[in-house]
């Protein structure tokens, strides 16, 4: 790839935070993430094809990392009294969209992936299916019973939103 | 579910500069960049400083488009192009002093590989033409040894890579008439008039 490196950034830096935190949920590892995968594709960028997909590329380089960052966070996972106070990038959540990410990390990991890559990253079934393994018809099918899962976790919401506050937020 | 990436989108847009200022740096410390740039405010408009390994390789007008700039810069040094504001931080302070007559001499290694030998001598050579001065482009055309090549030095003024630090702005014609700019003409007249304040 020829132009400068700043595009990919611009373009796609705000999908990608978003896949990571689906995949992850928001907070230190989703950065993390979003991290390694912008530099693994800095390393990369010179030798990309020219007419390559790039946001598709950066997923598939997120797909990878975020994996990379879930061992990593296994290895070192050691009993502590006390959690370490880390800075994160989770600015000012709205006690709604908590309960989003929260549905969203009850999903089954397959499930989950596929609603990040399908609905988040914008993928198409197909090319999920060839990230995950498996066809393209059960990434799909993978998708719809997520999403399905996430509007019956939110389906409370609607008239629910208040006393939700309320209840949260003494 | 188009109110789920509609749910999850402004806190991510929101955070995504504050990760790619940490990307800068680490890129930086891995050394993967070949160019590092950044704009900066002055009294001749917003300038695009742009670095290379060896230092200072491109400054650049508002008027020469920075994105056209950039895509050039790609392509002559590589395509590792990247954002990154502290990297600059020497230059653009320098330059805040300069613009406040605080400074009259820059310190900072240019890289003018962008230019043929001819010009680059031409180029190395305009910081001689001291703070508030000025000279013809036919004494700098003696001054590299080429008295005859007056015209090849206009050329060399005309195409600097690196504006302001390097003073090309100095340098005008014989009659006294201001010459052209890559910065336009009035850029070249507010900076010999903060010069000569």
């Amino acid at each position: 790839m020829q132009q400068p490196f700043d595009h990919a950034v611009d373009a796609h830096g705000a999908v990608v935070l978003r896949v990571c935190r689906a995949v992850l949920g928001p907070g230190p590892d989703a950065d993390d993430a979003w991290s390694e995968t912008f530099l693994s594709a800095l390393r990369a960028w010179p030798d990309l094809a020219e007419d390559a997909d790039v946001r598709a590329w950066l997923v598939t380089i997120a797909h990878r990392r975020a994996i990379d960052v879930t061992r990593a966070r296994a290895r070192r996972a050691v009993p502590t009294e006390q959690l370490p106070e880390r800075p994160s990038s989770w600015g000012n959540p709205d006690v709604a969209d908590e309960e989003l990410w929260t549905a969203l990390a009850a999903l089954p990991h397959k499930q989950r992936l596929c609603v990040a890559y399908h609905h988040v990253a914008g993928l198409p079934h197909a090319e999920v299916a060839a990230l995950l393994g498996g066809t393209p018809a059960a990434a799909r099918r993978a998708a719809s019973d997520g999403v399905a899962a996430l509007r019956r976790a939110l389906a409370h919401r609607v008239d629910g939103l208040h006393r939700t506050e309320e209840r949260t937020r003494p | 579910m188009t109110d789920l990436t509609a749910r999850l989108a402004p806190a991510a847009d929101a955070d995504v500069a504050a990760l790619r200022d940490r990307l800068a740096t680490r890129a930086e410390a891995e050394g993967l960049l070949d160019v590092r740039w950044r704009v900066v405010d002055s009294p001749v408009g917003e300038l695009l400083l742009a670095a290379s390994d060896r230092g200072l390789v491109r400054v650049a007008f508002a008027a020469e488009g920075f994105d056209a700039v950039l895509a050039t810069l790609a392509t002559a040094l590589g395509s590792r192009v990247l954002r990154a504001p502290r990297a600059l931080d020497p230059v653009a302070g320098q330059l805040e002093e300069y613009f406040a007559r605080r400074r009259q001499r820059f310190e900072v290694a240019v890289d003018l590989r962008l230019s043929s030998p001819f010009r680059r001598r031409v180029q190395e050579a305009l910081p001689g033409i001291g703070f508030g001065r000025t000279a013809s482009y036919a004494e700098v055309a003696a001054l590299v040894g080429s008295p005859g090549a007056v015209r090849a030095v206009g050329s060399a003024c005309a195409t600097n890579p690196v504006p302001v630090v390097v003073p090309c702005h100095r340098v005008v014609r014989s009659d006294g008439a201001m010459g052209g700019y890559r910065g336009g003409p009035e850029a070249k007249r507010a900076l010999l008039a903060l010069e000569a304040a």
